[in-house]
């Protein structure tokens, strides 16, 4: 099958502007603004059933429908703080497909009306930001940026912005107040931000796959899109695919296709050709599912993964074989989730703290039985009090983890 | 020298990047900028960015202490920052980073005894399938090492002796 994302697997040199252009590139663009308004981009968006593909699986189109008429300027905000452990397909789509997802993020601000973009990228993504600095430059001279595009009365200029080492960045309401030049900690919902965003205006906030998918939806319709996926999930999706497989790497799959196809097609099976002992499907925020013939032949989408006691997320799966214990995982886990806590609400600065304290004795082989019942009871305290996601996902491998695979713990405490 | 006058031509264009109401935005882009110039970020530099965006020092340093990119004090004249999470982890990004400061006489967070390379273990950097993984930060921005050994590190090294300023 040929990408529908991941083009420069099949289009060498994707990445220049003319090479772009001659591939059907900006296509998409200019019908968008010279035969459509606004709202008509919206709803084919909305019919198309894409989804965002940022983690939290909300409808796209909905999402920009929402966006408040009577308050004025808008902005569109790409989010590229790409920071999950285990995600990396933003990262190639910019390196690779750079115009797609910025002429994706141009029809976004078209539909909304937005004259003004700003991709958020995490600091880490230092020279990719002036790559993409050289890609807008590009589109301003060939007259895809700037003032009247294709004649008409719109304008539109799009800016980098390079955060500095923060994963709660990637929370949008954090990310907004980064880009306003402040600690990224997230705002307390309602309002939302197509109602109250950047500077306290109206924004909408894509992560960089979804504006990716815009360009080919509509320029082939919402129906192509739609006959691709699965009926709960449309369309095609990067999948980032880590762990103890024999080929890591991005996989663009239509939803629907299986564990085992992702993982013994693409990423050639397991290291050494051993078992599979758990699957994380979300990186480092994801349930720990527990494999079996049948999990591997389940077709992800973010329906049916739900099923299996896990959600797909950001599609960023990690596969542990049977030599890997998971008190060391949660481990690892947690360590990451206290350091990258934004430490404004209480019970994720606090349970992060303790919950780090708990698994480093349980896996240094000082705990004992009570404290994983101490760690187990920490992470459900914490669940659903949090300000933001962030302290939910830091629970997610513990409670699964340690009830899924309660033999580790009992290894650990007693080794 | 002062910010201002060195990049007057940056901090223009960094600025003309956000509505002029709203050039508290332009406080991170600023702190890479001073960064750049000193290794890390003195306490002159904040007051200097404070004054460019009317807000105060305190409002500088509380950006500098939140995010980690920012350092506050001086270290190497490279960070060699090693990604430890869960997938570098399960590629042996942890016995990777033990060979290497086992390599240099040196534990993680310490520098080499000629200034020239801090290590360090950071949390994702988004290139989980090219682990042993690690990112530089130095004076040239901060650049990505991916499919790493300690020999391959070591080579590198001995080439960022020779990188003049």
């Amino acid at each position: 099958m040929t990408h529908i994302l991941l083009r420069h697997r099949d289009v060498p040199d994707i990445n220049k502007l003319s090479v772009y252009k001659k591939n059907g590139g900006f296509d998409a663009f200019k019908k968008a603004v010279t035969r459509m308004k606004p709202n008509e981009v919206t709803d084919v968006v909305k019919a198309s059933g894409l989804k965002g593909r940022g983690g939290a699986g909300f409808p796209t189109g909905m999402k920009w429908a929402f966006i408040d008429k009577n308050n004025w300027p808008h902005y569109v905000v790409a989010n590229a703080d790409e920071s999950e452990p285990g995600t990396f397909k933003d990262r190639e789509i910019m390196e690779s497909n750079p115009f797609q997802f910025l002429e994706g993020l141009a029809i976004a601000c078209y539909a909304v009306g937005a004259t003004v973009a700003y991709v958020y990228l995490r600091g880490e993504f230092w020279e990719l930001a002036a790559f993409l600095d050289q890609k807008i430059a590009e589109m301003e001279e060939a007259g895809y940026l700037g003032d009247n595009l294709f004649g008409k009365d719109y304008s539109l200029r799009i800016f980098t912005h390079l955060g500095a080492g923060a994963y709660i960045c990637g929370e949008e309401t954090a990310l907004l107040e980064s880009l306003e030049g402040k600690r990224g900690q997230p705002r307390v919902r309602p309002p939302f931000p197509p109602s109250f965003g950047l500077y306290g205006k109206p924004t909408i906030i894509n992560n960089v796959e979804t504006f990716t998918n815009v360009p080919p939806i509509i320029a082939n319709g919402a129906d192509w899109y739609k006959n691709i996926g699965t009926a709960d999930s449309a369309g095609v999706k990067v999948f980032s695919l880590s762990g103890r497989v024999r080929k890591p790497g991005n996989y663009e799959l239509p939803f629907g296709s299986t564990f085992r196809n992702l993982i013994y097609e693409h990423g050639m099976g397991i290291q050494e050709g051993r078992p599979i002992k758990a699957i994380m499907p979300a990186g480092a925020s994801s349930s720990l599912i527990v494999v079996d013939e049948k999990v591997l032949d389940t077709p992800m989408d973010y329906a049916t993964v739900r099923t299996l006691g896990a959600d797909l997320g950001s599609a960023s799966v990690i596969v542990l074989d049977d030599t890997v214990d998971i008190d060391w995982v949660i481990n690892k886990t947690i360590h990451f989730f206290k350091h990258e806590s934004c430490g404004k609400c209480t019970p994720c600065r606090e349970g992060n703290h303790w919950m780090r304290n708990l698994t480093e004795r349980i896996h240094q082989g000082t705990g004992s039985g009570e404290d994983v019942s101490l760690l187990l009871n920490v992470a459900k305290q914490m669940q659903g009090k949090c300000l933001c996601a962030l302290g939910e996902f830091a629970t997610m491998a513990v409670v699964t983890g340690i009830e899924r695979f309660p033999e580790d713990f009992k290894k650990a405490v007693k080794a | 020298m002062s910010l201002e006058k060195k990049y007057a031509k940056e901090i223009k264009q960094i600025l003309a990047k956000y509505p002029p109401e709203h050039k508290r935005s332009a406080v991170m882009p600023l702190l890479y900028l001073a960064q750049r110039e000193a290794g890390y970020i003195n306490k002159e530099a904040m007051k200097e960015i404070a004054h460019l965006l009317d807000i105060t020092e305190t409002d500088v340093a509380s950006i500098v202490g939140f995010y980690t990119l920012y350092h506050d004090r001086k270290a190497g004249k490279y960070r060699m920052q090693v990604c430890t999470d869960l997938p570098c982890a399960l590629r042996g990004a942890d016995e990777f980073l033990d060979k290497l400061c086992g390599n240099l006489g040196i534990k993680v967070g310490e520098t080499t005894e000629d200034g020239l390379v801090t290590v360090e273990s950071v949390m994702c950097l988004a290139a989980c399938d090219r682990a042993p993984m690690f990112q530089t930060q130095g004076p040239d921005g901060i650049k990505y090492h991916e499919y790493m050994t300690v020999d391959r590190t070591m080579e590198l090294i001995e080439a960022l002796k020779g990188v003049k300023e």
